[in-house]
């Protein structure tokens, strides 16, 4: 976990490398292109990449008229103006006639470079996930990301795709990514650990800590939160019959929850949820917030064990 | 200044007169549905459905069809009635309206045979228009697209924000028109937040704007006409009309926004329709 990639930056050449290919994708921005990336797609294919300004209303209903024209729009905006800044917008003329639109969210979670809880992306997942005929996409890192643009742009349906913003530990293998299928990293038989986003490497890391310490943990990267994977998430709670999520997100809605809701149907097990616990957040480095927020490997540990402690 | 003969004058008159009373009609079977704001727009249906769209009903998904966006959609029964009498599908279908498993649906919906864009909440019509217009750009295709929008609706942020856009993309294949029928659901347009000068606004906006009488058929097609030929703006065409057009109950009254006729309102009104077409169906 040596290698350190940008997410944001894998995404825009993704997106533009496919561009210069599939002539129907048009890639429409507010005025945020060279903070989503999407500037590499606006300088491979100018003549399909449309600056629509600080109106992401309008932007997203212009892409909704593209994409009824067979075009594959891809609209980017920082997660938090991407959500619930246009969510009715996204409802009543992109998810209720499930239009072709792929609405990109950067800057997820609370890592949204000093800009505070305005930018930092705590709800996406919880709004998406409760609107019909929406998939949502949170690739773990770049290279997940790069494969999961391509799943994105052949899918014939509304996507939301979460794109974090800084240089982050490269893990997941190349070119693999399927839409609705969650990877397996690491086997382990004591405790499982599922995470989604950036959260992964840090369950990775915590795995290492728990591994000095004799526990085995399983863990589950969810890399797509609607459709969930459930046959993945249950034959992950089984082998251990003790779970840990862990997400870049409120933990009311977001991927503890969708496991919460799977196992309680189908094999109710012990949890914790990692992530940040129903509070907005605020200005402060990456390390800083993490570490107030509770979302370091340390957290994932921590809940790990006390798992462990109250299974016994 | 075109003209139009006096035949297609009289018969797209005859046309809205005919919308007006499937709306009674779909109104009261169904018993819901919004026919204030279906009234005021019956002559811009009509002359938009059967004079100037570009359209083919047995094709409604012919890549080279005029598109129309009915923003403000609450007005969905005139929009059925004029796809049904069109051809979209059998006018035996109006009379699911407001019951289970229809195709009609309170508000349009794109699975409707005829619905370019789903729409419903307000505000959010015409930047679909945008996309639709742009991509006939990109696609090197002439047709033209249309987005009706309500005065009421013009309240909406959304709108302007489209407004600014379309003639900084040199969009001159989009025509909206504002059924400008000063009511809204609570009171007068102007009484709740008032939106005039209208016209100055979206000449402010860079819009061509040609203002008529929403009622007066030879108007409406000369504006359309004007509004096919301006090739330098999108242009926005102000129709004045009355909400309730044509069933004096319903005329200028902010209850009928939303409200289905009771069996006397309904013979009533279809009465007045009858005297207004001189008994002429």
């Amino acid at each position: 976990m040596s290698d350190m990639q940008s997410v944001r930056h894998a995404f825009g050449e993704a997106l533009a490398q496919i561009g210069k290919v599939n002539q129907n994708v048009v890639v429409l921005d507010a005025d945020l292109a060279p903070a989503t990336k999407v500037d590499d797609f606006g300088k491979a294919v100018p003549e399909r990449f449309f600056q629509v300004g600080i109106a992401e209303q309008n932007m997203i209903g212009m892409a909704a008229g593209l994409a009824s024209l067979g075009f594959i729009p891809v609209t980017s905006t920082f997660a938090c103006f991407a959500t619930t800044r246009v969510l009715d917008q996204i409802r009543v003329v992109v998810a209720q006639p499930r239009l072709n639109v792929k609405m990109a969210g950067a800057y997820v979670g609370v890592l949204a470079g000093k800009t505070g809880k305005t930018h930092q992306a705590i709800e996406d997942i919880a709004v998406f996930r409760g609107m019909p005929n929406m998939t949502v996409i949170s690739p773990a890192d770049a290279n997940e990301m790069r494969a999961a643009v391509r799943a994105m742009i052949d899918y014939d349906g509304p996507v939301y795709l979460r794109v974090s913003r800084d240089p982050w530990p490269v893990f997941m293998p190349e070119g693999q990514f399927t839409i609705g299928k969650a990877t397996v990293l690491c086997e382990g038989r004591d405790v499982t650990i599922i995470s989604t986003s950036m959260m992964t490497a840090h369950a990775l890391l915590a795995s290492q800590k728990l591994a000095g310490e004799g526990i085995s943990a399983h863990i589950l990267n969810v890399s797509t939160l609607k459709p969930i994977d459930v046959d993945a998430i249950v034959a992950a709670a089984d082998k251990t019959g003790l779970v840990v999520t862990a997400e870049d997100h409120n933990i009311y809605g977001g991927l503890g929850a969708a496991v919460a809701e799977v196992l309680g149907e189908h094999r109710p097990t012990l949890m914790r949820r990692v992530g940040v616990r129903d509070t907005f957040t605020e200005t402060a480095s990456n390390p800083e917030l993490l570490g107030k927020y509770g979302l370091t490997p340390d957290d994932i540990v921590a809940a790990a064990k006390d798992l462990l402690a109250r299974a016994r | 200044m075109t003209s139009f003969d006096q035949a297609t004058v009289e018969r797209l008159q005859q046309q809205a007169q005919q919308l007006r009373r499937l709306v009674v009609d779909l109104t009261h079977q169904g018993q819901c549905g919004h026919p204030g704001g279906s009234m005021s727009l019956a002559e811009i249906m009509s002359c938009l459905y059967f004079e100037v769209l570009n359209i083919d009903p047995a094709r409604p998904q012919w890549e080279d069809r005029d598109r129309l966006i009915l923003s403000k959609g609450h007005a969905a029964p005139i929009y059925y009635a004029a796809l049904a009498e069109k051809g979209y599908f059998s006018p035996a279908l109006l009379g699911t309206y407001g019951k289970l498993d229809t195709i009609l649906q309170g508000h349009p919906d794109m699975h409707t045979p005829g619905v370019d864009m789903s729409s419903g909440s307000l505000g959010q019509g015409l930047s679909p228009a945008l996309g639709m217009a742009l991509g006939a750009k990109l696609k090197g295709k002439s047709f033209h697209v249309y987005a009706i929008l309500g005065d009421g609706e013009c309240q909406e942020g959304q709108i302007w924000e489209a407004a600014m856009v379309a003639p900084h993309f040199g969009l001159n294949n989009v025509t909206v028109v504002v059924d400008k029928n000063r009511l809204q659901l609570t009171d007068f347009v102007e009484n709740a937040v008032s939106i005039d000068p209208l016209g100055d606004k979206w000449k402010a906006f860079n819009w061509h704007v040609i203002e008529i009488d929403g009622h007066n058929v030879a108007e409406l097609l000369a504006a359309f006409a004007e509004a096919k030929e301006t090739v330098d703006k999108p242009v926005a065409i102000i129709a004045h009309t009355t909400k309730g057009k044509g069933i004096s109950f319903m005329e200028n009254e902010v209850s009928w926004h939303s409200r289905a006729p009771s069996d006397a309102e309904y013979d009533q009104a279809l009465k007045e329709i009858m005297l207004a077409c001189k008994g002429d169906f």
